[in-house]
């Protein structure tokens, strides 16, 4: 008799409104294994997994686990079953210590003292099991992210989970901590857990699982080995038709030097050298790309150079003018300069989810004309211009009096950068350009930064997708720990060096004069 | 030298009789700040504990009925804010304040419509009022004692038990307690519930131990102050009692300080020295509040995704 | 939770919390003994039944436009006000000192704008010392705004008591303002256009108030400073990327918000008591959050809410009159009631009247976006 499957799902379904974000989906995975579920944003990943978990209840559909039919209502009747959920997002409470953090629902007991004692054993005896070791004591906030990733998954083990699942885990590791955590996986499937593994990265797939389904707008379209699969095969199967993972430019026509930033240095309240020195020069009809795992500095970068916040220290020449710690800009004279900034955060920074569409397509420009006469503004010009925005950028719906949060991540991105790029900007700043946003919108967006750049705009793109950068850049630019890891261009670079780059384990080609 | 150790005894009595009430308000609203629900509304639920607590007094003729008595009013007020922000996920600043309005104004209606005084009850005596225990010039009655020992119990339940560690966690990240099965409505309710039997306590205090009986707007912000002192004291039971002692001292002073000269200045105003209270909070609040760090998710109501 | 179709969103929901907010109230009623049918129909006679006591409702709603004005440009900036009334006493303060000082030397067409000015700019100054707070120490500003109600009141009893009580009065007041510092009645005014209505309370600065509902409209939505203001209310990261000052908008909204405010002074001081008063303020601070929250934050809103509570406190006053048992407090009641169903319980009705409109499918699809 042949063992039964860990999981087996049969049928699930589940609508949102009207949105069918898992249509009838039917799937077993096999114990012991490390199986991969890959699709796009949307594709109803996250959603099949939170059913699995409890977090969604399916509208119709059967689960088993171990070959039993269950209900599983609630996190804690999946717990109770055995599965066990690293999130994308930790749920971790930062001021709580690891052991704290694993005790948190299994205590054991009205009053903490035994409980403490009971996981402290508990945790030093998984630790010798699985190879998984942290800090007991050690406060949450002051780990490392590839650190708290091995918080959670203990926590999950702690519970005596035989399933796990991984929801996006590298997202927010570099290439050598994801490594380690794939090290990590292949033990414990060697140990008999079985693993699933939600993502949207190829690369890992091919590295570490056994088998891959492939889903698309809510429904299984493939299931291989890996080992009899391949890139291609898996993105066409995800996108439904042949994606150009390279985009076809013309080479640079390199201008001026507009943006040069020397030994750039912020350095936040409690000491951390967010940005540590950095050099960097952006010169009209360019893209410079930055990349780089977040939290290395890039965000703060932006933030500097488009003045929203001052330098502790080293100078920023843009457009003629000089900023440093003495004399700080701010966004308002930044674009009046004619730098354009896209910001990383579209619905916390780039527009008003609360505002019609025709109010967030003038964020940071309200004051200036056509649509804003003697302090006061012409609303009938305000949604003429979004209009116009909107048509020139294929946003849709064409309806600028639409609230902001009503577009698609794709369609507001769009719009954000239509409002940016009618400013005519001579630099613009992009972050995270296509974070959230369908291929459709991806390619659009792309093609108008290159319009952009052949239009002899100096265009930085920070990005943490390595694709993009490679596709977008005309120079590369590394960042780690808030420095300069390394810069060139984008002919000599390939995946290997910049993940070096990217863990701060190399630092290297030419950092010299304007590269 | 005997004046001024009768001088500093009876202010240290003063002091407690006075920061007695702002103790246990204290207590409660920590219970509740910290699982993550804002409380404006301490005052409300004070002011509704000692109408009912000395109502109650009046009537049955026992302090004890008033104070169950005070308790429950305080519960339904507590109640009915947790219902709004919780259940309904309403805005809990003006969820308190509009509990604090129905407060002061259905105490006046009911209490004028039951005991025809312009909004008092009647005068309380005997059994109908709390007895001090052992100093009778200090007032310690049985309330005075059970908010000194709030501070330490506070500190054991958040500190050393189960529901302690939940309590901290769902107001430091909510997402955390409902991802480990616990619910996270269940825990703030119980927080609510707590804070709403510390009101109480503190509002039949006031009704049936300090005074002899209830007059309209008792209260005076005295729970406004119970909430800074939980600001001061960094959402931490002992430096909370702390501050709540340093409130109390102040008004003690304050009182004996009425017709002074001093020198230099001449009499100080009785509005100044009413204003005292309010003028250390701004001050203290414009000092020390960048520093102060409030559970992550005070405020925030929690939405389950399905 | 999908929200309902405009209409419903604007109009219904509101009436159904205010109904809530009614039936409450009704029960209190039955509770204390008297009928609440016949105490709902003297509210009503007794605020709109002759054309005093009409003119009593509009003098009411004036000061609840202005409070509601001022909570409601607090709120689009994201700060709570809760100090109306210790704004509107020391806008009083204000107005109050200009026309002391100087009704014997100015005439009324010069004085009379100078001490709305007054009451403004006093109102906004009370206001922005916890804004400052808020923007620069991050002080909390619903405490300090709460604490600075206590200390206004400290303040003007000390004020009145020591030095600007009238000389040989009894009751802390000052003296009575000459006509250079009097807004003409209403009654005064609609005379010399030929109209005849019932004295009352109501005077010219409800003119200023439905002035300020203009200013207000336009200010939020037809200035780029209104549009920051709203800006960083709903997503104060936004603000900042679009080169925003936090800290100066926060001064900004609340100087507005308390400069409304003060604007009560120029009703109650100006129109009706023609000196300085204690206690003037009466509640109308606080009930401004309701008459906000109901008019939810639109200027058109608020003005209907005004005119509510305008009603619902002068049929009060009469209810009080005709039921003794049922106090002047229950309007306090009522408006506590009104924030609590408008505000924090705003949502409550929603499931039902979404499971009501299902069963009309036609009302339902329509807008809903």
């Amino acid at each position: 008799m042949a063992v039964p499957a860990a999981i087996e799902l049969s049928g699930i379904q589940r609508s949102f409104g009207a949105v069918q974000a898992v249509r009838g989906v039917s799937l077993a995975i096999a114990p012991g294994t490390i199986t991969g579920i890959v699709g796009e944003n949307g594709a109803g990943k996250s959603t099949l997994m939170s059913i699995l978990y409890g977090l969604y209840r399916a509208d119709a559909g059967e689960i088993r686990v171990d070959g039993r039919a269950v209900r599983i209502d609630n996190p804690r009747d999946a717990i109770a079953h055995g599965i066990g959920m690293v999130h994308q997002h930790f749920m971790l409470v930062d001021p709580f210590t690891v052991l704290e953090n694993l005790v948190l629902g299994a205590e054991g007991g009205p009053l903490l003292k035994g409980g403490l004692a009971a996981a402290r054993a508990e945790l030093a005896r998984l630790a010798d099991a699985y190879g998984l070791s942290v800090d007991p004591d050690a406060r949450v906030a002051d780990l490392s992210v590839g650190e708290q990733q091995r918080v959670e998954i203990l926590k999950v083990l702690f519970r005596g989970a035989r399933i796990l699942v991984l929801d996006e885990p590298s997202a927010v590791l570099t290439p050598q901590e994801t490594e380690q955590l794939f090290r990590i996986l292949r033990g414990l499937r060697d140990r008999g857990v079985t693993v699933v593994l939600i993502t949207h990265k190829l690369r890992e797939i091919l590295a570490v699982t056994d088998r891959v389904c492939v889903m698309r707008q809510g429904a299984i379209v493939a299931e291989r080995d890996t080992a009899a699969t391949s890139a291609d095969e898996l993105a066409e199967l995800m996108v439904g038709r042949k994606v150009r993972l390279r985009l076809d430019k013309a080479a640079p026509r390199v201008g001026a030097t507009l943006l040069e930033a020397r030994g750039l240095t912020l350095v936040d309240r409690r000491g951390v050298r967010l940005l540590d020195g950095v050099d960097l020069s952006l010169r009209a009809g360019e893209i410079v790309g930055v990349a780089g795992v977040t939290g290395n500095g890039q965000t703060e970068l932006l933030q500097v150079l488009a003045g929203i916040r001052p330098p502790t220290g080293g100078t920023l020449a843009v457009c003629g003018r000089a900023i440093d710690a003495a004399h700080p800009g701010d966004p308002g004279e930044m674009r009046a300069l004619g730098v354009a900034h896209v910001p990383e955060d579209r619905l916390r920074q780039g527009i008003v989810g609360a505002f019609e569409a025709s109010e967030s397509a003038i964020l940071g420009y309200q004051a200036e004309p056509p649509w804003c006469r003697h302090h006061l503004l012409d609303r009938p010009e305000v949604d003429r211009h979004c209009a116009e925005l909107m048509d020139r950028f294929d946003v849709r719906p064409r309806t600028p009096g639409l609230l902001s949060s009503h577009f698609s991540g794709g369609n507001q991105q769009k719009l954000v950068l239509a409002r940016e790029l009618a400013r005519r900007p001579k630099v613009l700043l992009v972050g995270q350009p296509t974070r959230g946003v369908d291929i459709g919108a991806i390619e659009f967006i792309h093609r108008e930064l290159v319009k952009a750049r052949d239009a002899g705009c100096a265009v930085l793109v920070v990005s943490v997708e390595l694709d993009e950068i490679l596709a977008l850049a005309d120079r590369v630019v590394v960042m780690f720990a808030g420095r300069v890891a390394g810069e060139m261009p984008v002919a000599e670079a390939n995946e290997r060096t910049l993940g070096l780059m990217m863990a701060g384990a190399a630092t290297g080609a030419a950092t010299g004069a304007a590269a | 030298m005997e004046e001024a150790l009768t001088f500093v005894l009876l202010t240290l009595a003063a002091t407690l009789r006075v920061a007695t009430p702002l103790v246990l308000c204290a207590m409660g609203g920590l219970f509740s700040e910290k699982a993550g629900i804002i409380d404006v509304g301490l005052e409300g639920k004070m002011l509704v504990a000692a109408f009912a607590a000395a109502a109650t007094a009046a009537v049955a003729g026992s302090a004890w009925a008033g104070v169950a008595a005070g308790i429950a009013a305080s519960l339904v007020l507590a109640l009915l804010h947790g219902f709004a922000c919780i259940t309904h996920r309403g805005n809990q600043v003006v969820s308190g304040v509009a509990l604090n309005i129905v407060a002061a104004g259905l105490t006046v209606v009911l209490g004028t419509a039951w005991f025809n005084r312009g909004g008092q009850t009647p005068p309380l005596d005997g059994a109908q009022r709390l007895r001090p225990l052992f100093l009778p010039e200090a007032g310690d009655n049985i309330l005075v004692y059970a908010a000194l020992a709030a501070v330490p119990l506070s500190w054991w339940i958040v500190a050393r038990t189960r529901f302690g560690l939940r309590l901290r966690a769902v107001g430091e990240m909510p997402l955390a307690v409902d991802a480990a099965g616990i619910s996270v409505n269940g825990l703030r309710y119980r927080a609510v519930l707590l804070c709403g039997v510390f009101a109480g306590l503190a509002g039949a205090y006031l009704s049936i131990g300090q005074n002899a009986g209830f007059s309209r707007d008792m209260t005076a912000g005295q729970g406004f102050i119970a909430l800074a002192a939980v600001i001061f004291g960094k959402w931490r039971p002992g430096p909370t009692f702390g501050a709540c002692l340093l409130f109390g001292l102040l008004d003690a002073v304050a009182i004996r300080l009425q017709g002074v000269k001093v020198p230099g200045i001449g009499e100080v105003p009785v509005q100044l020295v009413q204003a005292m209270p309010y003028l250390l909070t701004i001050f203290l609040l414009a000092g020390f509040i960048g520093r102060a760090v409030a559970p992550r998710a005070a405020g925030v109501p929690y939405e389950k995704e399905h | 939770m999908k929200p309902l179709p405009r209409w419903a969103e604007i109009a219904v929901l509101p009436l159904v919390n205010i109904a809530l907010a009614f039936l409450v109230v009704g029960v209190i009623v039955r509770v204390i003994g008297a009928d609440p049918v016949q105490a709902l129909r003297l509210l009503v006679t007794g605020a709109v039944g002759s054309s005093e006591s009409i003119g009593y409702t509009l003098y009411y709603a004036t000061n609840f436009i202005f409070t509601g004005l001022a909570v409601a440009v607090a709120f689009h900036a994201g700060l709570f006000n809760i100090g109306g009334e210790g704004q509107a006493y020391i806008g009083g303060l204000g107005c109050g000192l200009a026309i002391l000082a100087l009704d014997r030397v100015l005439p009324a067409w010069a004085l009379i704008p100078l001490a709305i000015l007054a009451a403004a700019l006093f109102g906004a100054a009370w206001a922005a010392v916890p804004a400052w707070l808020q923007a620069w120490r991050g002080s909390h500003i619903v405490i300090t705004t709460i604490m600075f109600n206590f200390l206004a009141s400290a303040l003007m009893v000390y004020l009145m008591v020591n030095v600007l009580i009238a000389p040989g009065s009894m009751t802390p007041q000052s003296r009575t303002f000459t006509a250079a510092g009097k807004i003409p009645s209403m009654q005064e005014a609609l005379s010399w256009l030929g109209i005849a209505v019932a004295p009352s309370a109501l005077n010219l600065s409800l003119v200023l108030a439905l002035a300020c509902c203009v200013g207000t409209w336009i200010f939020l939505w037809h200035t780029p400073w209104g549009y920051a203001l709203r800006t960083m209310g709903h997503n104060p990261e936004a603000a900042v990327y679009a080169g925003t000052s936090l800290r100066r908008t926060t001064m900004l909204a609340m100087a507005v918000s308390g400069g409304l405010a003060g604007f009560v002074a120029v009703n109650e001081l100006m129109g009706v008591h023609q000196r300085i008063v204690l206690d003037f303020p009466a509640g109308y601070g606080f009930a401004g959050i309701a008459v906000a929250l109901m008019g939810r934050g639109h200027p058109l809103g608020i003005l209907l809410a005004a005119l509510l509570f305008g009603a619902l406190q002068q049929g009060g006053a009469e209810l009080a009159f005709e039921i003794p048992a049922i106090t002047r407090e229950m309007t306090v009641v009522i408006q506590g009631l009104i924030i609590l169903f408008s505000g924090a319980l705003l949502n409550m009705p929603r499931p039902w009247l979404q499971r009501l409109l299902s069963l009309f499918p036609a009302s339902a699809g329509k807008g809903g976006a």
